[in-house]
């Protein structure tokens, strides 16, 4: 029993020892786990707030956007996130409504497609969803969402789930602007071609490049990576004549980030050259803001979308659980 | 109340006190689910009852259709398999055959998982042949041929076990006579196997049945999608994905019902829930057994034992092929491993002390029983209680608390709290077993002498039951520790990145897709897990002799 005892207690002293000892001003951001990885913006953008502001930037990852506003609403008032990085513009009326976000109050220079006034998030990127495939598994890609959707089954596509994920909740959205009320009857079919649902973008994206699906719902942007990272044009983004749906990323500032003289800091911080600069190549979006160097010009040799299809968040906070279900309703026959 | 000396240990009897906390731990644990399930619902009602849509509905046919077939699979092939074992007593290899099929049942259920996967899996060990034979590109074994495969391997040794015991309480006799009655293979099974086997099949079958249907880890890993999704599974996602606590509530009643339903009927047919069998040597056997009937038997028994061993060979080679050093050096994995570490060691204390207290009440009103009349709902709570943990399944009791804290504070902060009292009374039931009978054969020496002396409460803990309990106790310890070590289902809930327990870190590395790291990790966890349901059975098996 005394042997037994003080293993008790030395497994509880080391569980103790790992508590992280409070020194500096912390700022606490949770986002999706892309952000966070080692190839992502997080590192790089952690990096440079620090050294200005002389504190500590805590990142905490869930799987991706949705599952980021799902865990904050369930913390509440409570959560300890300062500033929620991640959302996107399909998701800022719900969260707004949880009464958990404050107002920015600042006027950043932005640049992104249909212009920005959204008092309390601010767009830090964006871009277009894409379906990205893999020209040596796949010969002819698909021209349209129809021809996706009524394509050769034996052709598997990864996507995620709208539940946590926002490329899973955009192609939710893409789907519903192109068919309308005809979409459970679309998702019957493009279920067929659907190797799996993955909860966040990073296990589809590995899927995809790891060979087990020729195609994955990903950006437009997402062929630059290989471009420049890997210097390989294997990877390309199909141009769908229906357009493309629009994503702008966004991150607010919450209740508890308002008692913390960092958080609008780092709101400035996000939308300066110093963030933007990483954004396109880590992030692998567009950037928002000014940057002070160049854009690589594999960005101009990118699929530009015929036309952009956008709900309001309005209109998405209205019927989002509603499409969700008919989804899950679908997806689970 | 009298102080009459008549009745000397009655309400000063602190074991009994101890069994009512014990039982109002678990009370409290239980009730508050139900209470967070009840306010929730009760707030906004009309959220739940929309809830019970087509997908619910759907989610309900798939959990009962999953273990309706693996109860079938499991079973019937287990029939051939036991017989198969049955007929041939002595040959080399048996009893490691045996012994072997007591693994599974000690496994986690996240590790035969990975072992599956590693077999059979997209890019498995069997892939390549796979492809070979079926001419396209294996799909893998997501959906509802993993969860069946994975739930055949758990139960399939587990039938075998239970039904070679119903084989061997066959009369000598009846063998003996059928010998001399000259009875070939097909009256013999007929006449004296098929009786023994009909008579273990509803008890064996249900248990298994009632497994399956609470399966949670086995479906969250190899169901892949919302098309291969129970219930367990969906209160979990409901709660984790969507953050839908009115489905969360409705799915949640659902499963209590389910299993509620399940028990019910399992009572009626005589299920042995106990799910534990001591093989004892096999009767002698006056049977000549045909060469093609031994080939026959052979096969099946060879090809069972494939079926067993290889997810476990693949679990062991896929962990050894990971880069075990770099994952014994990561600050991730040293977290996990304490974290798993602490939390499993106080559960498994809290599953003891609940359990020694629990069977010393019971001890204690046994022996007051006829000179008070308090005893009989008391006892009758003490006997049920400890079993009713096992028709309400952790994800349930977690997914109550989950919903009830989050309007308190963050879910997140009492994690380990949750974890550590769950687990525990989960384990209680398996240490109850171990503890009970030891504790009731010491008192049945000892109880007239402690009541003479006047030896109660610590003095008597410390000289009389300590050293007759000391053995039983560990066993239980290690065992509620193997269980807690390998739990899934309540950190799954409340996980975050700042607790993370082995079994947590092992999926997000499958999430994240990182498998070679996830097969280091089971093969980690596998390991201990095994070690530690090893030294239970030791120090079970010496206590008895």
């Amino acid at each position: 029993m005394r042997k037994t005892m003080s293993a008790l207690i030395s497994a509880l002293a080391l569980a103790v020892a790992t508590l992280p000892a409070a020194a500096k001003d912390k700022l606490t951001v949770y986002t999706y786990e892309s952000f966070t990885a080692e190839w992502g913006p997080g590192p790089q953008v952690k990096k440079a707030f620090e050294a200005e502001c002389d504190c500590e930037v805590d990142f905490v990852s869930v799987a991706d956007g949705v599952a980021l506003l799902n865990r904050v609403k369930l913390e509440g008032a409570a959560t300890k996130a300062d500033i929620v990085l991640g959302l996107d513009t399909n998701l800022t009326a719900d969260a707004k409504a949880s009464g958990l976000f404050v107002p920015h109050g600042t006027t950043p220079a932005l640049d992104v497609p249909g212009g920005w006034n959204d008092d309390t998030f601010v767009p830090y990127d964006y871009g277009y969803f894409a379906v990205v495939y893999d020209t040596e598994k796949l010969k002819t890609a698909p021209a349209s969402l129809k021809g996706l959707v009524e394509g050769d089954v034996s052709q598997k596509i990864a996507i995620q789930d709208p539940r946590t994920s926002t490329p899973g909740l955009g192609l939710l959205l893409w789907v519903r602007s192109v068919y309308g009320d005809k979409a459970p009857e679309a998702w019957a079919k493009l279920k067929n071609r659907v190797l799996t649902v993955t909860p966040g973008w990073s296990e589809a994206y590995s899927l995809f490049t790891k060979g087990e699906a020729p195609m994955v719902l990903s950006y437009t942007t997402s062929p630059a990576y290989h471009m420049i990272a890997e210097k390989t044009d294997r990877y390309q983004a199909a141009s769908f004549s229906e357009g493309h749906y629009l994503q702008v990323e966004v991150a607010g500032v919450t209740t508890t980030g308002a008692k913390n003289p960092l958080s609008g800091k780092f709101v400035a911080f996000m939308t300066s050259p110093k963030f933007q600069d990483v954004v396109p190549e880590t992030n692998w979006m567009f950037p928002a803001g000014k940057m002070d160097k160049p854009l690589d010009p594999a960005f101009e040799t990118l699929v530009k979308p015929a036309k952009t299809l956008a709900f309001s968040p309005e209109e998405v906070a209205k019927n989002r659980k509603a499409w969700v279900d008919e989804w899950l309703t679908v997806m689970s026959k | 109340m009298s102080r009459q000396p008549a009745h000397p240990v009655a309400l000063r009897d602190t074991r009994i006190v101890a069994g009512i906390a014990a039982l109002a731990f678990v009370a409290v644990l239980i009730g508050g689910a139900f209470l967070g399930l009840v306010i929730e619902s009760a707030g906004d009602f009309s959220g739940a009852a929309a809830a019970f849509d087509s997908y619910l509905f759907r989610v309900v046919r798939f959990t009962l259709w999953q273990a309706a077939l693996s109860t079938a699979l499991s079973v019937v092939s287990a029939l051939f398999v036991a017989r198969a074992l049955s007929r041939h007593p002595v040959f080399f290899g048996r009893s490691f055959i045996l012994q072997l099929f007591a693994i599974p049942l000690a496994l986690p259920a996240i590790v035969a998982a990975l072992g599956v996967l590693a077999l059979y899996g997209r890019a498995g060990y069997f892939a390549g042949l796979l492809t070979t034979v079926g001419g396209e590109n294996w799909p893998g074994v997501y959906g509802l041929s993993g969860i069946l495969v994975a739930h055949v391997f758990f139960n399939l040794p587990l039938c075998v076990r239970l039904f070679l015991e119903a084989l061997q309480t066959v009369p000598a006799d009846q063998w003996r006579l059928a010998s001399q009655l000259g009875m070939s293979t097909r009256p013999a099974f007929r006449f004296i196997e098929w009786p023994a086997l009909r008579q273990a099949l509803p008890g064996v079958a249900g248990l298994v049945f009632m497994l399956c249907i609470t399966s949670f880890t086995i479906v969250l890993i190899l169901g892949g999608g919302p098309r291969a999704t129970t219930l367990e599974v969906a209160i979990y996602q409901a709660l984790r994905f969507d953050f839908d606590p009115a489905r969360a509530v409705a799915l949640t009643l659902l499963q209590i019902l389910l299993t509620f339903a399940v028990v019910a009927l399992l009572s009626r047919l005589g299920a042995n829930t106990a799910a534990e069998s001591g093989l004892s040597v096999a009767p002698r056997r006056y049977l000549s057994i045909g060469r093609s009937e031994t080939i026959l038997n052979a096969l099946l028994v060879m090809l069972a034992l494939l079926f067993v061993g290889g997810p476990m060979m693949a679990t062991i080679a896929a962990g050894l092929q990971s880069d075990l050093a770099r994952l014994a050096g990561e600050r991730a994995v040293h977290l996990a491993v304490a974290t798993s570490a602490a939390l499993a060691l106080l559960s498994a204390l809290l599953a003891t002390i609940l359990s020694v207290s629990l069977a010393m009440a019971r001890r204690g009103l046994a022996t007051e029983r006829g000179r008070k009349n308090r005893g009989p709902l008391l006892e009758y709570l003490i006997d049920t209680g400890a079993g009713f943990v096992l028709v309400v399944p952790p994800i349930v009791i977690g997914a109550g608390w989950f919903l009830a804290l989050r309007h308190v504070g963050s879910v997140f902060a009492i994690a380990p709290v949750m974890v550590v009292a769950v687990n525990a009374i989960m384990a209680m039931p398996f240490a109850l077993r171990a503890i009970r009978p030891a504790y009731d054969a010491a008192s049945e020496r000892h109880e007239r002498l402690c009541a003479q002396l006047g030896i109660t409460g610590w003095a008597r803990l410390r000289l009389i039951d300590w050293p007759v309990l000391r053995r039983p106790l560990a066993t239980a310890f290690a065992f509620a520790m193997a269980l807690s070590l390998g739990d899934l289902g309540v950190i799954a809930l409340f996980g975050s990145d700042t607790l993370q327990t082995l079994p947590y870190l092992l999926l997000a590395r499958m999430g994240s897709y990182r498998t070679a790291d996830a097969a280091g990790l089971a093969l980690l966890l596998g390991l201990v897990c095994f070690a530690l349901i090893l030294l239970a059975d030791r120090l079970g098996k010496e206590r008895s002799l």
